[in-house]
């Protein structure tokens, strides 16, 4: 765990770039730093490995103060991720990540066989291994740049806009791939960024800074979305807050129908007839492995053959269980009939999601959603 | 071209103390013991000053120092003064003549790193001689070996004119040559003193190849795959 105790850093000139700050960041977590600039987003993850030491206040890491630790010893122990990568142009790939491993004094082949794992880790292939920086993409850079952190394995990583550099798809692909490996890694890591959508992505908790240091608001993604603190976060965290909120809302409170579910091989003059039975004008149609095929609607069929003889209408689907209700929207309003397609993780249908049910789920997330008034305006460090 | 043929095929001009291969040997020494003390005292001194960025006005100082200096006044004063027992008066013209471009290239391949590459460095828990050496240097080394190469350059042509104060080198056909209208003299000593300096830029070419790393000079040697 890292602690922010009453934390202020005041310039010669009399800025003031961080003011009191009282911060928890757990131990395994994501922590976002995210606010305009000039709010003291990056002066305060810089203060975490003594890049820059506060004017006042303590930063502790696990209960020892990190003005105790000589710096580049403390360095050595947590991973630094900045946004143009950094990486030492006159080296190869290989050796920058093994930059820290060779600064703790490992033996050669320690270090680069650990460079390598690594590199295959944050998905490049190990041909890359002995270029050199200027010959790789921003994208891929930045890669290597989280490889190099991670080299030591430390129980910390910084990371300062790593993903502000490189374009809208490749960023996103860089998210996912945190995420990923944050999933099998478990670090404490504060990233910072001015983009609210990549803090709600990746953040675990996110913590909303305003322009002179102070701390606006730190709560986790839904609840920021749901009660912003005050009219500064609301306006930061901009438009679409509702519908952007229910990707922290579970898909089981959706009630799903299996009635409406018919195999491709039922016989057309049989299908009008389900669909009266189920009362529903659309029907989903399934292969003989149960994976979706898409939308028919039983009224404009012919009567004559099977379903196999029929073009299904588009459809979308959700992974029960593991996506949002953002998502399973998403789904029922990529298909003609409105309703959803549920989904095991194989892949197979279990079910589908209605207007009806997807109706009530969205009632019942929005009389969850906490009031402004009575929300958690902030966690204080020692609260 | 007759005069050149006639310089160089004098089987005199290839013998004795005042023979080319000699004359060669001694413009090499000379170049060598100016060139030598200025690197190692600009080297330091300019990798000193831009990694602390303090006292960036030496550098200044002596970028506009040597373009005002008159380097042959210079060398014919001290040749007075201290006479011609040693070569050590037609020396220090030379070092002090070749000290500003080494230092002024090194300050500004040190002070030009990338910022964000330094703040890496740092961020890694690299310690400030760590970063010098293991970062900064290689990153500037050719701004470096550029200021050897200036130097070098400028040392070769005045070591030439040095030869007016009855030091010997390549410049001794010249001066000489001049002084007793021995004409095959002069050009055939124009020509080797313009191969010698040649020769010695091809050093560094080859110096640029060998300790520049291809990731910085951007030579390829893996292919790309892309």
């Amino acid at each position: 765990m890292i602690r922010f105790d009453g934390v202020t850093k005041r310039y010669a000139d009399g800025t003031v770039a961080v003011d009191h700050l009282d911060l928890e960041v757990p131990t395994g977590e994501i922590t976002v730093l995210v606010g305009p600039s000039g709010c003291g987003k990056t002066t305060s993850l810089r203060m975490i490995n003594r890049m820059i030491d506060p004017s006042e206040g303590r930063i502790m890491l696990d209960d020892v103060d990190v003005r105790t630790i000589d710096p580049p010893t403390l360095r050595r122990g947590i991973g630094y991720v900045i946004q143009q990568a950094g990486l030492f142009p006159h080296r190869t790939i290989l050796d920058n990540i093994a930059t820290v491993p060779y600064l703790l004094g490992w033996d050669r082949k320690r270090a680069r066989s650990t460079a390598l794992e690594l590199l295959e880790r944050v998905g490049l292939a190990p041909e890359m291994a002995r270029r050199y920086p200027f010959q790789l993409s921003g994208g891929q850079q930045q890669r290597v740049g989280v490889a190099r952190a991670l080299a030591a394995d430390p129980p910390v990583l910084l990371m300062d806009e790593p993903f502000s550099a490189v374009d809208p798809v490749v960023r996103a692909s860089l998210q996912d791939e945190l995420i990923r490996l944050q999933a099998e890694l478990h670090k404490t890591i504060v990233f910072v960024t001015h983009d609210i959508d990549e803090a709600i992505k990746l953040g675990d908790r996110v913590a909303v800074l305003r322009v002179g240091g102070k701390l606006a608001q730190v709560a986790d993604p839904a609840t920021l979305l749901a009660a912003p603190a005050d009219g500064f976060v609301r306006e930061f965290l901009g438009r679409d807050r509702g519908i952007r909120r229910l990707s922290f809302v579970a898909d089981t409170g959706l009630r799903l129908r299996s009635d409406l579910v018919v195999p491709v091989t039922s016989d057309l003059s049989r299908v009008a007839g389900v669909a009266a039975d189920v009362e529903s004008p659309w029907l989903a149609v399934v292969d003989e492995d149960n994976r979706p095929l898409g939308w028919v609607a039983p009224a404009d069929l012919p009567r004559a053959g099977t379903l196999r003889d029929v073009r299904p209408l588009p459809y979308g689907t959700f992974v029960r269980g593991k996506d949002s209700l953002r998502t399973a929207l998403d789904a029922a309003l990529l298909s003609p009939s409105g309703c959803a397609i549920a989904v095991n993780g194989d892949g197979r249908v279990i079910g589908v999601a209605t207007r009806e049910s997807l109706d009530e789920a969205l009632a019942l997330a929005a009389s969850e959603a906490p009031e402004p008034h009575d929300a958690p305006v902030r966690e204080d460090a020692d609260g | 071209m007759n005069w050149l043929i006639e310089f160089f095929s004098d089987p005199a001009n290839w013998s004795g103390s005042s023979g080319i291969p000699v004359r060669l040997l001694e413009h090499l020494e000379f170049t060598l013991a100016a060139l030598l003390p200025a690197a190692l005292i600009a080297i330091p001194l300019g990798l000193l000053i831009g990694h602390t960025g303090r006292g960036a006005l030496i550098v200044v100082v002596s970028a506009n120092l040597a373009r005002a200096l008159p380097t042959l006044g210079l060398l014919v004063l001290i040749v007075l003064l201290l006479g011609t027992a040693t070569v050590l008066p037609v020396l220090i013209p030379l070092v002090v003549l070749a000290i500003p471009p080494i230092l002024v290239n090194t300050y500004e391949g040190i002070r030009g790193v990338d910022h964000d590459l330094r703040d890496a460095a740092y961020g890694m828990g690299l310690r400030g001689p760590q970063v010098l050496v293991r970062v900064l240097v290689p990153v500037a080394l050719p701004l470096i070996l550029l200021g050897l190469r200036l130097a070098a350059i400028q040392v070769v042509a005045t070591a030439t004119v040095a030869s007016y104060v009855s030091l010997g080198g390549l410049g001794r056909y010249i001066i000489d040559g001049l002084a007793t209208k021995d004409y095959p003299s002069v050009v055939g000593g124009s020509v080797l003193v313009g191969g010698f300096a040649l020769a010695m830029q091809g050093l560094f070419a080859l110096a640029d190849r060998l300790l520049v790393s291809p990731g910085v000079s951007r030579r390829v040697r893996t292919a790309k795959i892309r």
